[in-house]
Formats: C-alpha cells, structure tokens, sequence
C-alpha cells in the first residue's frame, strides 16, 4: 500500500484530509452561473420546437415584441447577418445556432427571447408565433442508410447519404478467420441508450459584450474554460469578438461528468445578444432543456467473441452503429472519433481482434457528450464484459475462473493490445480475488444454489475492466487541433505560502484540496497554506479542461513537475543561504539540509522568503514555476467489481444485495475523496443500468424529458456501496496516479447487468440490454414462459 | 397583480411586493439574494429548492411568493451564525458529504429536519427520508454518514442541555 | 419554467373560498398544498386565470376519531398523517401508502384533501379511500353534501366536485378489533407515481371469517378504480 511521507498537518499525498472548498458550499455561499448577477443584466430564453423535423416556414415576433419588458427576439436570419447562424463542433461537424429552414430534432432552438425579466422572457417565447411545416423524422438509426432515407444533411458539401464516417481498427480478415474456426463463439447485438448526465445544475451562461472596450466577460457553465475561449474567438472572431478580448469565466460548477464540454447553440446566442445589445444577458437552461439537447452512448453493437472449448479468448470482433443524431458534436480527440472505443478488447490476452463503427445522422438532438465517460470506454466495456459472462454461461464455466484464465498478466505489462494501446500497469488477478474476498464470492455460489433449488432467482455479476484516461499525448490526441496537455503554475510568496492556478476546472472533484496536497508532497508547504485557483481563462495557464479522468494524469502531473522546478532552484538558493555547494544540499520533504550535517537547513519557506530578499548572485528573484505536461502514455486504471442480486419473478422486482467495488488508480492523493468518487460513479453506473435512458417515439418525440420519468436513482435505490483499493502505480507519471473518476460509471451497468443476466439464466434468459427495469425483466420472464 | 407579504427570513423581517405567480424560490434567490437555494428541476423531484418554511422542509420551486407570507422561513444561509457550523453542516464536511455543493444546501436542510421527526434514523429511514433530495455526485453512501454523524451530535447537544 | 399570470386571493373561511369561486367562475381553482395544481401550472399545461387559496382556512387541519368515524380535515397535511400516532396505531394503510407517495418535503405541503379532489387516478389516496369506503364532505353554493367515494370520481381529473364546491372532510368508518389493510405499490422509483397500486381493507369477525373486503385500484384506469370481482370472491 501507499505510505505517506508527509506529516498530516502537511497534508501530502495519501492523507485524507478534508475539503478546502466545502465551507463555501455547505454555507450557500458558493457563486454558480446563475447566482451571478450583473447590472443591468437581461434574460434569455429559447423558444423550442414542438416537432423532431420541420421547414420553417415564417417566424412572428410581433406578438412577443408587445409584451412590455419583451426587448428583443433573435432569429437564425438576425445571425446569419453577423455569419453567426451556423459554428463548427468539436469533431469539425457543423452545427446549427438558430435555423434559418429547417429544424432537426425535437426541442431545437428556433429563436431567443430577450427581456428584462425571467418571467416576462418565459411569457414572451410563448408569444412567438412559428409556422411549422412538418416532415417525416427519420428516428431508426438503422433506416438512416436505407436507399430512400431522406437525406438530412444537404448543407453538407458531398455528403450523399446519412453516414457521417466509417471507422475501423485493427485486422478483419485475420478476426474473422480466427472466429470462424473456433470451437465457440457467442454474438449478441448489444444496445447502450441514450442517456444524459443531468447534473443538477443545468447549463447557463451571463455574457457581458462591453461596447466601450470591446472586451467580452463571459460567465458560463464549463468544464474547459480555455478552449471554449479559443472556439468563441474561431467562431465570432470575424465580428470582432478577438481571443484577447474575451474572458471565460467558470465560476462554481455543479457537476459537469462531461455535459459541460461542448459549445452549445444558447451560449453563442446569449453572446450575440449581448454583443447586438451591449448589455449582459443571462441565459440558464431549465432541466427539459437539458435533458432533451444532448446525450451520451446511443451505441448498437453486434459483438462476436470466439474462444476455445475450455474457454481460452482467441478473438473478439464488435461492429457498431452509432446514433448521432443531426450532427457529430462529440467531445473527443479530432483523430479518434470514437475516442477510445478500441479498448473493447478488456482485460484479457488474446491476439486478433478488430472493431468498425458506422457513424449516422437521424432528427434526434446532436451528441457524444459524455455521462461521466467521454471517449466510448463505457461502451467498450460493455460490449466486451457482457460478451465474457455469455462465454462463461455458454461453457458452463465460472465466470470468475473464465477471466482468471483470460487475465493479461501483472508480468506482462506494459502490455500492448490487440487494437494498439500499451496499458501501463496491474494486477488484475489480485484484483478479482480482493474483490471475491471482501464480497464472499464462494458463499454467495453456494446460496445461490440453493436458492435456485428453491426456485428462487439470485445473480451474481462481475465486471473486470481496463480503462483508459489521461489524454493525452499531444503527437495523437488533440481537440480542433488543440495539443491535450494541461498546465499548472506555482506562485510561493515572500512568507512561503502559494497560489496555484490551473488549466483544468473542478466540478466536485475537489481539486482546491487535491491539488494542494500533491503540492504539499513535492515542496513540503502545508497544503492548507495553498489556494488553488481554475476557470478564469484571463488568470489561469492555458489548458483544456477536467473531463476523461484526465486531470491528475495531466495537470496534476504538471502540478508535480512546476513544483520540481521549484524545488531545483530552491536547492540552488539553500546552497547560497547553508554556504555549500549545490551538490552538498540534500532534500527531505519541506526542507534542504547538508549532506552528513543535517541539523545544517533551511525549510522551503526560508528557501522562498530569500528567493524575494536574499538570492544568489546573478539568479533570477521570484519564486513561482509553471509546466506544461504532455504525458508520454495514457493510463489504465482497472477494477475488479462484483454484484448480488435478486430478482422477484412474479414482478420482475430486482433488489440490489451487495456491490463490492475495487479498483486501481495507482497511487492515491485523497483517499477520502477517491473513495467519494467512486461511490458517485456507481451510482451514475447503476443509473443507465436499472433506471435511465432517454426514449424517443416513432415521430421523433422524447416522451421523458422531466425528473418525473427520466428516473435518476435516489438514495434508495442507490445501495450502500462497498469499496477497496489495490495499487499499481502508473510507471509514466510522476505520481505514480492514473485517474478514478470514470472506472466506477464504466465498471458497474456490466457488473449490473450480468448479475441480473444471471438471476435470469434458469429461465433460459441470456441477454437483456440495460436499463434493466422490473418492467423489461418482466415482459422476458412472460415472453420465455410462452416459449 | 401585486400583493404586499411581509416574513421572516433567516430571523430577518422582509416586506416586499410580489406578482401572484412569483414563485418562492425566485424570491429568495433573486429578490433578496440568497443565492444558496438552488434550482435543479422545476417540477419538485430534485430538491436543490428545498428550504424550511415554519419548521418543515419545503421545495421552494412549488410554492408562490405569495403564499409565504406570513410564514417563518429558513434558508442555509441562516442554520448557523456566520462563521460557524450546524451539526448538520460540520458532519457533511466530516463525512465528505457533497462534492459539487449544488445539491447540499436542500440536502443539509431537508436532513435537519429529518431528525426533527426521528432523531435517530437507520440508514433505511434516512435513505427514505432524503429520497426527495437527488445528489449526482455522492453516490448517497457518505451523505448517510453525515446524517447518522449529526443525528449522534445532536442527540448528545439536547442530552447536555 | 414558469406559470402564466393569473391572479390570487386568500380565502379566509370557506364561506369567502365559495364567493370568490362564484365571482370568478370556471377560469377559478382552488388551491391547497398545491403540489398537484402548481406543477401543471409551471408546465403550462393549466393555465387558470383565478386561484384561491384554501390553504389558510382555520379549522380544515385534523385528524380525530368521532361517532363512528375517522375524521380527516381536508387540510391535513400528508406528513401529518404520517406522523400521527393514531393512525400509526389504528390505521397502519395510510402508514404504507403515505411512504410511497412523492417525498418528504412534498409531503409536508401535500394535503389529503387536494389529493383526493384532484381527481387524479394516478395518486394514491384515492385507492384507499375506495377500499376504506370513505365518504367525502364537501361544502359548497348549497351548503354541505356527503358524497359516497364510489360516486365521487367521474373521469379523467373529474369528480363529483361542482366547481365552488371545496372538499372539507374526509370520513372513514372507525377501524374495528379485527380490520386492517395495506397498500402496494409499483412504482419505477421511490416517489414516482404508481404504476400500478392496490389498496386493500378487511374485517374479520371475532372467529376470524372475513366479513367485509374493500379493494382500491390506482392509476389502471382513467379513474381511480374499485375492484369489485376481486371483493365478490
């Protein structure tokens, strides 16, 4: 285990010491976007269609523009005056700011209402009158390459049909020979619905366009504060809206699990109108809003596994079918459109492989923003545990003893995958069998047979997953053609207390008290005596922001090396100050003493006060460092998870008994704060299994668009969780750390699912796609009595 | 059509004018800036809302402005004197009981009173009895926690008095 | 999301409610707790010009056993119920369902009375109240009426309310040595609306024959319904 080397006032890593950032919350004091509040400040709100796909075919403002206090209603022609009525996405796709024609999806914005109030703004969008002419909405993905499917996208310039990309990876022919002789193969068309991360606070944004100095302020809900900046300049630069000029804001977050990424269409309408008016404009989504205008998965994935009799994986092939709904406005890395997808191979040593996606628009709302997963891992996952469970049931082997004899090896990392990554470092076995462990796997087997002996269902469900996070290595990962590094810079005042700024921008993570702690280890300086500042792009180093688990593997590795370049001239300034040679100077945490003669020190903070008052000759004065991390390799944390069910036949009922987490994360900086993510993620992991996923109708309609029936799990349906560690510190990055925050949302709907899928497997059910209601479990025991 | 309310806030007497549709929650955050009570969801499943309206917890999302007048009511901002923590407050930062905090001011006040009427829950019943209260973040294990903390906390303070 | 204007009134006694619902007619609503009227308000999906607050009536709060009734003020909270120990004590049905109905905030606000007038197949009082064979007293231009439960609810957010009249108790026959109930519910999360719930009421006599069964239906049909083939066996 991991052993600190700081004391606890300290506060290094391993420490579990509490929250910095927790009083302002716990008090209300906390400022999320709409506690923000300007003078002068005016409301936004969108008007909204009624239908999934429609001409446009006349707007009339003039109903709203009566109503007093009603200052403005924007239209698609108004910024198409500006060149402002279309932006690109992230995966250069283009997408609609208001329509000028024709509206895609169900709830797209039609045009803005601007008025002095929230009250009258809501009343003044009713006032507007739209005249629909409506279409028929294509809605089954698998249609949208039909001959005669209606093109949707004839904006595009060559675009002939409603394939937006074709991807593939690694060897077809190779998999497919393997797979057809092979003793056994087991298929499945798996399906992961569309569901949205709903974080409680939704979107929202205060833009300020300063006439006079021509600068724009702009308040807003976002994980990545300084591409957002770069995007804004790439979109409005023409009307004059310069990156120098514009200032992002992300003040208090409330929960982003990657919902707050993307551009969204409100923001550079809320811009505009500042911009046209010269006032503030206050925008926030109300939550239909923001349930309805994006979501996460929406994968159908035709899986073949092959292995031999006795269950040794020789080769796995998964071809996809991506919804995306009227545009690619996915998150991921320009060169990996379906971010890292290609980790569906798992936890397993096994040679051939190979994945293909088909990427297709329909008139559903854009997506590929993330649910706490952003690059497809999830999905991956997925695919591949739920494939390893229906190949233990189908050679009547364990489960646990099948992935035992499957496992890549601790010896054999770093371990290069079929599909091209080299996973850093774990110890899977050791994993499985802690989890087995602490959940009691053997006795679970045994009553479990004597339940089913009784006639009763009981399940139990593994997950033994590989993710991966940290991106990324700037030669392959980029956004817009942006490097995926992250920035940290150090300021030590005179008297040895710090401020460090970031690029990276917490949404609960707790990085005020993370980022203190690693600093704390390198430099020895209390981590309470460290404020850590994010989120305003005029202040903190440029940096692309907290989603994909990535920011202690990038910015808290910046963290760590800022503070080592600190610590060298540190070194240099304790030799002048001890009068030896910079050789002769030893370091033990918070404090440089003379080889042999350590009652001969000075602490880092005599060391900073002297960088300002007394420092070697010819040195340069100050005492403050920034790095920027350009990891050399991604990292891959794992876990082994493990769940107990039991299921009520006569209802479908399914009830929760026990679910162990363990995972690896490498070395820890939080305990306490690891722990909490974790169990945050089970939750958004047992969410999309049991309860979630946003349902659309044959016209396109989303029929569950409310916090009344998009069920998100409350504290009762939430289980008590159970966690636990094993560590393999990642070799590449200076802490040893690889990232948390997404393992448990990726590792839970398969362990969820099998455990349920195994309830199941007396009545001859083999496969359910999450989420797995009572209702679904139900209609499959009443469908497989029939047979 | 205006009506003229006058209430107690945070031990504060407040007289305002308000339309009839004004809703509670709009009142508290935008016209006396008490910007800790939050809007998650609009139709009373989230919680963010949740204050304490003659001693019970309420969701300020469904109730007019109007309403309120007359009544008594508490936001995070008055559970305790500046500076210092409620029970209720000093456990959910023990226990690691919010993460992005949006959730925590309904959260800590709906759990006030929930030890009100059962001062020593199990996890069962607070699991129930914050079931109207949804957190994105925690996953619920340490809001419990912070909830069986207090509850220990509070019991011993009314022992001791 | 944000209601339509319309304007309030308090009432103060039932006597000024009814005015004023007669002064404004159909484009009035009476409002108690709220939480059924005022969601369907901020979703514009009713927009009434009028409402009247029946909420700060004196006297509509209570729960007390009277003759050979159990006597529910309409303006009793949920919460109230919840809490109280005779019907903790005596009436454990309403224990079941009030702990599946919203949460506990909603059920601070939420009165018994609005759950019922509503009209709503989907809560769950409703379902009670046909296997308790309650009877509901409202007040209205022609002063008081008792209505029998099995003809107070006529259709799709309808009952056998005139639109003045304001339902003021709630009137169920006093529990007996031998009589009980429970409620189940389906339900896809905790607080959510049934999708399905059952209400069931016995008596027994003193050598444990059953001589009356009630069976309350919620949210299988349009309007809350009694299972009569169910109470026939």
């Amino acid at each position: 285990m991991f052993k600190c080397k700081t004391s606890p006032e300290v506060g290094g890593m391993g420490h579990s010491v509490k929250r910095k950032e927790d009083a302002r919350f716990l008090h209300g004091k906390g400022t999320y976007v709409d506690d923000v509040k300007l003078p002068g400040q005016l409301t936004m709100v969108m008007v909204r269609s009624p239908y999934a796909y429609a001409k446009i075919k006349n707007i009339n403002k003039e109903k709203a523009l009566a109503i007093p206090g009603v200052l403005a209603v924007i239209t698609g022609y108004d910024l198409a005056e500006y060149n402002l009525h279309w932006m690109p996405t992230l995966l250069s796709d283009t997408q609609m700011v208001l329509p000028t024609d024709t509206i895609m999806h169900q709830s797209q914005e039609v045009c803005a209402v601007i008025a002095t109030d929230r009250y009258i703004a809501v009343d003044g969008a009713e006032a507007v009158e739209v005249d629909y002419e409506p279409m028929k909405a294509l809605v089954d993905p698998y249609k949208a390459l039909d001959e005669g499917a209606p093109l949707l996208r004839p904006d595009k310039e060559g675009q002939k049909d409603n394939q937006i990309y074709h991807w593939e990876k690694g060897d077809r022919e190779k998999t497919d020979e393997v797979i057809a002789k092979a003793d056994v193969v087991v298929k499945e068309r798996i399906y992961l619905p569309r569901i949205h991360v709903a974080s409680i606070e939704t979107c929202g944004c205060v833009a300020s366009y300063d006439k006079d100095t021509e600068k724009l302020k702009v308040y807003l809900t976002t994980q990545a504060p300084h591409a957002i900046r770069t995007i804004i300049a790439l979109v409005a630069g023409h009307i004059g809206l310069s990156e120098e000029k514009i200032r992002i804001i992300a003040p208090d977050i409330g929960g982003g699990f990657g919902g707050k990424v993307p551009m969204y269409p409100s923001y550079v309408v809320a811009i505009a109108a500042s911009f046209l008016i010269g006032k503030p404009v206050k925008w926030i989504e109300d939550r239909s809003e923001n349930l309805v205008n994006g979501f996460a998965r929406d994968y159908h994935m035709d899986c073949e596994l092959a292995a031999t009799k006795d269950g040794k994986i020789q080769a796995f092939k998964v071809s996809t079918l991506a919804d995306h709904g009227y545009t690619d406005s996915s998150a991921n890395p320009s060169k990996y459109p379906t971010g890292m997808f290609s980790i569906c191979t798992g936890s397993y040593d096994y040679e051939h492989a190979f994945a293909e996606l088909d990427a297709v628009y329909t008139n559903k709302a854009p997506g590929g923003v993330a649910y706490r997963c952003s690059f497809r891992v999830t999905e991956a996952v997925h695919a591949i545990e739920r494939m390893v469970d229906k190949l233990a049931a189908e050679i009547g082997k364990d489960p646990a003893q099948l992935r035992f004899e499957n496992f890549i090896k601790k010896e054999q990392f770093p371990y290069a995958s079929p599909l091209g990554w080299s996973y850093d470092s774990g110890d899977y076995k050791a994993t499985l069998e802690k989890a087995m462990d602490m959940i009691g796997y053997d006795k679970y087997k045994k009553e479990q047979a004597e339940k089913r002996a009784q006639g009763k269902l009981m399940g139990i469900g593994i997950c033994t997953f590989t993710e991966v996070v940290g991106a990324g290595p700037s030669k392959d990962f980029d956004i817009l053609g942006i490097a995926m590094f992250d920035s940290a810079e150090i300021r030590v005042h005179p008297t040895g207390k710090a401020l460090a700024r970031f690029g990276t921008k917490s949404q609960g993570q707790g990085h005020e008290t993370t980022y203190a702690q690693i600093l704390a280890e390198e430099l020895g300086i209390p981590y309470t005596d460290i404020e850590v500042e994010e989120g305003d792009t005029d202040t903190a180093p440029y940096g692309l922001g907290t989603y994909a688990s990535r920011s202690t593997p990038t910015a808290g590795a910046a963290a760590a090396m800022a503070a080592r370049k600190l610590k060298a001239k540190g070194k240099k300034i304790a030799a002048y100050l001890l009068e030896v040679s910079e050789e002769d100077i030893e370091w033990e945490v918070g404090k440089y003493f003379v080889k042999g003669a350590p009652e001969k020190s000075k602490t880092i903070q005599d060391v900073a006060f002297a960088a300002y008052t007394n420092f070697p000759p010819g040195m340069e004065p100050g005492f403050e460092a920034t790095h920027y991390y350009d990891p050399p390799n991604l990292t891959f944390p794992n876990g082994a998870y493990i769940c107990v069910v039991e299921v009520e036949e006569e209802t479908g009922a399914i009830d929760v008994k026990r679910f162990v987490a363990i995972d690896d994360c490498g070395n820890i900086i939080n305990p306490m704060i690891v722990e909490g993510q974790v169990h945050g993620g089970l939750t958004q992991g047992i969410a999309p299994a049991m309860y979630e996923g946003i349902v659309y109708d044959d016209e396109g309609n989303v029929l569950n668009g409310t916090f009344m029936d998009y069920l998100v799990p409350t504290a009762v349906e939430s289980p008590h969780w159970e966690t636990g560690h094993t560590i393999t510190p990642s070799p590449h990055h200076p802490l040893g750390a690889k990232g948390v925050a997404e393992s448990p949302t990726v590792g839970a709907p398969p362990a969820i699912a099998n455990a349920i899928i195994d309830a199941l497997a007396p009545l001859g059910i083999k496969h359910l796609d999450i989420p797995i209601t009572p209702a679904k479990v139900w209609e499959a025991i009443q469908a497989h009595k029939k047979k | 059509m205006k009506h003229t309310i006058t209430m107690t806030i945070n031990g504060e007497s407040v007289t305002a004018e308000v339309d009839s549709r004004l809703l509670l929650v709009h009142f508290i955050r935008e016209n006396l800036d008490l910007t800790g009570t939050h809007i998650g969801c609009d139709t009373s499943n989230c919680g963010a809302c949740t204050i304490m309206l003659n001693g019970h917890s309420i969701k300020s999302c469904t109730y007019l402005a109007v309403r309120a007048d007359g009544a008594e009511i508490t936001t995070i901002e008055g559970i305790s004197p500046d500076g210092t923590n409620h029970p209720m407050q000093q456990a959910f930062h023990d226990q690691h009981g919010l993460h992005c905090g949006f959730c925590t001011p309904g959260m800590v006040i709906r759990s006030i009173d929930l030890l009100k009427n059962n001062p020593n829950p199990t996890e069962e019943e607070i699991r129930w009895g914050i079931s109207g209260n949804l957190c994105r973040c925690t996953g619920y294990n340490n809001i419990v926690k912070a909830v069986q903390q207090a509850a220990k906390e509070m019991q011993k303070e009314s022992q001791s008095v | 999301m944000i209601p339509s204007n319309f304007s309030y009134h308090k009432a103060t006694s039932i006597k000024d409610a009814i005015a004023l619902s007669q002064t404004h007619g159909e484009e009035a609503k009476y409002m108690s707790g709220g939480h059924s009227l005022l969601p369907m308000m901020k979703l514009r999906f009713a927009s009434p010009e009028h409402i009247i607050d029946i909420s700060k009536i004196d006297g509509l709060s209570y729960i007390k056993e009277e003759g050979d009734f159990l006597k529910l003020g309409a303006l009793t909270t949920q919460s109230e119920m919840e809490y109280s120990p005779l019907i903790k004590q005596k009436y454990a049905i309403f224990s079941d369902a009030i702990k599946l109905t919203a949460d506990p905030s909603v059920r601070n606000v939420g009165t018994i009375g609005g759950n019922i007038a509503h009209g709503d197949a989907a809560n769950d009082q409703p379902a009670l109240m046909l296997a308790m064979r309650a009877t509901i007293i409202a007040e209205g231009l022609n002063g008081q009426k008792s209505i029998p439960i099995d003809e107070f609810f006529h259709g799709f957010y309808m009952t056998a309310l005139e639109p003045s009249d304001i339902l003021i108790e709630i009137q169920v026959p006093k529990a007996k040595n031998r009589s009980g109930g429970a409620y189940h519910k389906v339900e896809r999360k905790v607080g959510d609306y049934a999708t399905a719930g059952v209400a069931v009421h016995v008596e027994l006599d003193d050598s444990g024959i059953c001589q009356e069964i009630g069976i309350g239906l919620t949210n299988v049909s349009a309007v809350p319904m009694r299972l009569d083939r169910g109470e026939d066996i």
